[in-house]
């Protein structure tokens, strides 16, 4: 369990990390918090010849204020994000999909860009972030761009990023005051998500004026469940509405087969799911 | 008069071991480091089977750091070395050759093919790649349905058959019971079930390592082992090395299950290697090799026919079992389900029995002892076919285990299998379990929720077991063809100053003997806990022992730390009757004490030794030294019992299995350390509750293993597990004079029926009558939504790959 050796640069800001990627060629490979790469370089399942490492770029930690979203840093840990004000007071659903993620030692290394750019479709973060509307801010050799969430995802382990792309940060639109639930549903405490349900809704006087409904696992990508979130807006925030709402969850849906569960299984998983999921965000 | 001092033996002592364990400060088998040593790392056949026609290591031996690449023909150019089994359980089973590295085929995935040593670890690592190897692929073999099936490709093409032996006992045969077929085509109700025990990993905390040092006339070999003893014998024996000159040393290691019984091609290539370059080689597993290079447990396919009369008596039990060895045979290999024939009949009197096992050949890791070894099998097919049984009776299980099961006044009693179970009390561990449990109220909250539909059903599952432990009687042992015997050793050294070394065959991996040994000569020699230092695991301070699995050490090893110590006393006894100018027949020994009856004339026994240090002043014909040592062969079995109850909750629109709760009364005799107990318990329900809800080493169509990391084998952690509620009834054990059972094993033999039968409680009125485990909520859900016995494939469990995607390679 000893990677293949390979070059470490640890540049000091963003500029430098997309020029030593660059100059590196294709067979480079970032690191953030190593917490997806390290275990993928000592099965030597993967051998890149440079590693640039973001750990010391200050500029991609934390979160800020922008008016109307909330810009999290790329290399900003789980632990940092699950316990920020800011993430926690407009987009709780973010913060409720990364108390499940791993354990406490992975918490504080991980990262949430780490996370997304890693895009392991069993990953927690993914659904939440495509729920949001969140958009990639991305710094490559031709300047930054913006990605929306819905184009960032594309197959498995597999992101609009180029080889010499750097995520930079995460701007999360406000969702002030919604109500949010991750349910997540796993084998063993420690383990990756088999199916989860990332849903966030605001109500107003009895019925359900907004929902933004994510289903992770679902498909090589997280999903939209939009049929659900059709099916929620302007109807009463009661059981009914619920229930007959999460029937939709699988619509249009492409789950993979693994030993812990079938197509059947994991469409039914994200109906019971669904359900429990908006339930749970409103009661609270 | 000093006052009598509070017993050790008995004291919730936390263990001394547990600083230097806890904090990292001590001695594992990697982290020792010698001047010159080498590193060597193994490269490991990526299929199943095959024949290799070419093995090139040129280009591997031109990398950087590499010193030798070495091919099973280097090491072992006549192909005559193969490693030990010890337990041939017939005359004429068949014993594949299995060699320190392949020659000629692979049959496993994981068999290491080549040895690469190098400067460092990492450059050994780097090297691996560079060997080519040609593989002529051969039809694999796997699934013991398969393997025995007529015209199926073979393992071992020489061998003939896949069949490695057959093992039947069969009570009209042995005169200790009826004819089973009779009894069954004669009875009211017949109950027949098929059960697969999945194949597990023994997933101890700290992978293999060994460190061999040549560089002296006396080869020092560490190895992270639970049996130093028997590895320096049989490493002797099976390398052809003169015994004399191999000293084996078990430094602190880290957990074992059995997992690390075995002698390993691994210490043996190592030992070669070390040989051939003269120079110190170390040789560490990474997590992977271990998934799919140490031994496995478990793996049978059991069919099982029980029958009795309408009350509930039952009148015959019939096991035919189908068990997987691998690719070859382990050191104890096919003895392990045959362990099993003892146990089938479990704490029930049953009038008939037959047990037959066929072991079996596939193209796997092979199986061996894990925690258990036998007989967490054999309890789960008992105590699962019970409870099937009341079913089909209408009966509630603890009424039919009830009326079956041995009396308290029926001890000692001889069962059907022929085995003397010297102790026990089923009916007071059952009162108490069942008082904890509330088990009336959790029936009445079954009913409800079964009467309203509640989503959310509860079950109730029953394990009353008892074990065979304490391995074993040699005599025994040898009835059983098993290669060695079963007594343990223990030497007491009486220093000046006064302070105790104990010196034990038993070798602890985690277990906590220091602390229990130290509690049962602080109260034997009356000195105190702090001023007593136990060695083991050196075989050139602890020169004689049998080491450590089965449940024995305590039993065993515990009681001849007892009877040297008698032999202690004995002798400070004549030499205190001088020293007081006493006869010794006057003497009475008390609190580390010896005092002229009457009188108040006494002499402490750490005088007594600097007395016999000086030997300025000792009886004639008195040696000058109080040291003595005591090997120690027990009559019989220890055989713990106790009673698991367990209440789930079964979420029947997920197939979620929560543990509401687990109720556990153990009886292990008499107590040493009540704590140490607690976390044999605590630690052993997981594993078995793991057995039943998570873990399962799966295999592909290839033969390689799925399963083959923590992401997708899956071991439950403290989150998983529900809060155990602990208790105890004492029945002293006759079979040796502390009274005491062994408590290894018993939480992973019992609980996982228990789990597994409330699950099946908890949705039968579904028409579910058994679930494969392990209980995936998938097959949960496809039981209850299909009805009866149809949940899930053979080897359908386990996870995905996780974040390690092996065609992606991480992320982009
Ligand atoms: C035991 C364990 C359990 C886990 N359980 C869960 C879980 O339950 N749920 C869950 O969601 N996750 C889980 N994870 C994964 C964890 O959340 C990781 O932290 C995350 O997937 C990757 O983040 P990282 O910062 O460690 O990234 P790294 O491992 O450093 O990188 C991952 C990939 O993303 C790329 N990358 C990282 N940052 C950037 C960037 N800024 N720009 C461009 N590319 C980048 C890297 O090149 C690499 O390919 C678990 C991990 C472990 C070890």
């Amino acid at each position: 369990m000893i990677p293949a050796p390979f070059d470490y640069v640890a540049p000091s800001t963003v500029d430098e990390a997309v020029r030593a990627l660059a100059d590196a060629g294709e067979d480079a490979k970032v690191l953030a918090g190593g917490q997806s790469l390290l275990p993928v370089l000592r099965m030597r399942l993967a051998a890149p010849t440079t590693v640039v490492d973001l750990g010391k770029i200050g500029e991609l930690t934390g979160v800020r204020d922008e008016g109307d979203a909330v810009v999290i840093g790329a290399m900003t840990t789980h632990y940092d994000v699950q316990r920020d004000p800011l993430v926690h007071d407009h987009a709780l659903l973010l913060a409720r999909a990364t108390d499940t993620v791993a354990d406490p030692q992975v918490r504080h290394r991980g990262t949430f860009g780490g996370s997304l750019a890693h895009a392991d479709p069993a990953g927690d973060l993914l659904a939440p972030a495509l729920a949001l509307d969140a958009e990639m801010v991305i710094q490559g050799t031709g300047g930054r761009r913006t990605v929306s969430a819905a184009e960032f995802f594309q197959d498995f382990f597999t992101t609009s990023l180029a080889p010499e792309d750097i995520l930079v940060e995460v701007r999360v639109p406000k969702h002030t005051g919604w109500a949010a639930h991750y349910e997540k549903f796993n084998r063993v405490a420690q383990a990756w998500s088999m199916v989860a349900v990332a849903a966030t809704v605001r109500a107003e006087g009895g019925s359900i004026a907004e929902a933004r409904i994510g289903l992770t696992n679902m498909a090589s990508i997280p999903v939209r469940a939009t049929a659900v979130e059709q099916a929620l807006v302007g109807r009463p925030a009661d059981a009914e509405t619920i229930r007959a709402a999460a029937e939709h969850a699988a619509d249009g849906t492409s789950p993979t087969v693994d030993g812990n569960a079938d197509v059947e299984y994991r469409q039914h998983l994200a109906k019971v799911l669904t359900g429990r999921a908006v339930e749970a965000a409103m009661v609270g | 008069m000093t006052a009598m001092a509070e017993p050790e033996v008995g004291r919730a002592r936390v263990r001394k071991e547990d600083e230097r364990l806890i904090a990292g400060r001590t001695r594992w088998t990697d982290n020792i480091t010698l001047p010159g040593m080498v590193h060597m790392a193994l490269l490991r056949s990526p299929t199943a089977h095959a024949r290799i026609s070419a093995i090139d290591t040129s280009a591997a031996k031109e990398m950087p750091g590499v010193i030798a690449v070495y091919t099973g023909d280097d090491l072992d150019p006549g192909g005559e070395v193969g490693m030990p089994n010890a337990w041939p359980i017939t005359p004429d089973q068949k014993t594949p050759r299995r060699p320190m590295l392949a020659q000629g085929t692979v049959n496993f995935a994981g068999e290491a093919v080549a040895a690469v040593i190098a400067r460092s670890s990492a450059e050994a690592e780097d090297a691996l790649a560079e060997i080519d190897v040609d593989y002529e692929d051969l039809p694999v073999v796997l699934g013991l349905d398969n393997a025995v099936a007529d015209g199926a490709p073979l393992v071992h093409e020489d061998l003939g058959t896949n069949t490695s032996a057959e093992w039947i006992f069969d009570s009209a045969e042995a005169g200790s019971g009826g004819d089973v077929q009779q009894a069954i085509s004669s009875s009211e109700v017949v109950v027949t079930r098929r059960f697969r025990q999945q194949r597990l990993v023994p997933a101890f905390m700290e992978p293999r390592s060994v460190v061999v040092d040549p560089t002296a006339p006396q080869l020092t070999m560490w190895s992270a082992t639970q049996v130093p003893h028997i590895l320096k014998t049989m490493v002797a024996m099976t390398l052809g090395l003169p015994e004399h000159q191999v000293r084996v040393i078990a430094p602190d290691v880290g957990g074992g299950f059995g997992g690390k019984l075995a002698v390993t091609p691994e210490e043996c290539a190592a030992v070669v290697v070390a040989q051939k370059l003269g120079k110190p080689v170390k040789w560490t597993e990474s997590r992977s090799e271990t998934m799919v290079a140490a031994h496995h447990g478990r793996d049978q396919m059991q069919d099982i026919t029980i029958s009795a009369s309408r009350d509930g008596t039952v009148t015959g039990l019939k096991v035919d079992l189908l068990a997987d060895m691998g690719a070859y045979l382990g050191i104890v290999g096919g003895g392990v389900p045959v362990l099993g024939a003892f146990m089938f009949n479990a704490i029930y009197k049953i009038p008939a029995y037959r047990f037959s096992c066929t072991t079996v050949l596939t193209n796997t890791t092979l199986t061996d002892a894990y925690r258990g070894a036998g007989r967490p099998e054999a309890t789960f097919g008992i105590e699962r076919i019970m409870d099937e049984l009341a079913a089909e009776l209408g009966m509630d299980p603890m009424a039919l285990r009830e009326k079956n099961w041995i009396a308290h006044d029926e001890f000692p009693y001889t069962t059907v299998s022929t085995l003397t179970y010297d102790s026990g009390n089923y009916e007071a561990a059952t009162a108490k379990a069942m008082q904890l449990f509330d088990y009336d109220g959790l029936r009445r909250e079954q009913a409800e929720r079964r009467e309203r539909g509640d989503k959310v059903q509860l079950g109730i599952g029953i394990s009353t077991f008892t074990e065979m432990c304490g391995l074993a009687p040699s005599r025994v042992l040898g009835s059983l063809d098993y290669g060695a015997g079963g007594w343990e050793h223990a030497a007491i050294r009486m220093l000046p100053t006064g302070k105790v070394e104990v010196v034990t065959g038993a070798s602890p991996h985690g277990q906590g003997h220091e602390t229990a040994w130290s509690q049962i000569v602080a109260d034997q020699l009356g000195v105190g806990f702090d001023d007593i230092e136990i060695l083991h695991g050196d075989t050139q301070s602890s020169h004689k022992g049998l080491d450590t699995y089965g449940s024995r050490s305590l039993t065993v090893g515990g009681i001849a730390v007892v009877k040297a110590a008698e032999k202690v006393i004995a002798k400070a006894r004549t030499v205190a009757a001088h020293l007081m100018e006493a006869a010794e027949e006057d003497l009475e020994f008390a609190d580390g004490t010896f005092t002229v009856r009457g009188t108040d004339t006494s002499t402490a026994i750490q005088d007594v030794a600097l007395a016999v240090f000086a030997a300025h002043n000792l009886p004639d014909g008195v040696e000058p030294t109080l040291d003595s040592e005591a090997v120690f062969d027990p009559e019989n079995f220890s055989f713990p019992h106790g009673t698991h109850l367990c209440a789930t909750e079964v979420d029947t629109e997920t197939g979620r299995v929560r543990l509401r709760s687990y109720v556990c009364v153990d009886d292990i005799g008499n107590v040493i350390n009540p704590l140490i107990v607690e976390g044999q318990m605590h630690g052993g329900l997981a594993q078995g509750i793991a057995q039943a809800l998570y873990e399962e080493a799966v295999y592909d169509e290839f033969g390689t293993l799925t399963s083959g990391t923590f992401a997708d084998y899956l071991v439950p952690s403290a989150m998983d597990l529900p809060s155990f509620t602990t208790d105890r009834t004492e029945t002293a054990a006759t079979s040796n004079p502390l009274g005491v059972k062994g408590v290894g094993e018993a939480g992973t033999i019992a609980s996982t029926p228990a789990v597994v039968n409330a699950v099946v409680d908890a949705v039968r009125h579904r028409g579910v009558q058994d679930i494969e485990m392990p209980l995936s909520p998938m097959r949960v859900w496809h039981a209850v939504h299909q009805g009866n016995a149809a949940a899930g494939t053979e080897g359908e469990a386990g996870g995905g790959l996780g974040s390690i995607d092996p065609a992606h390679g991480g992320a982009q």
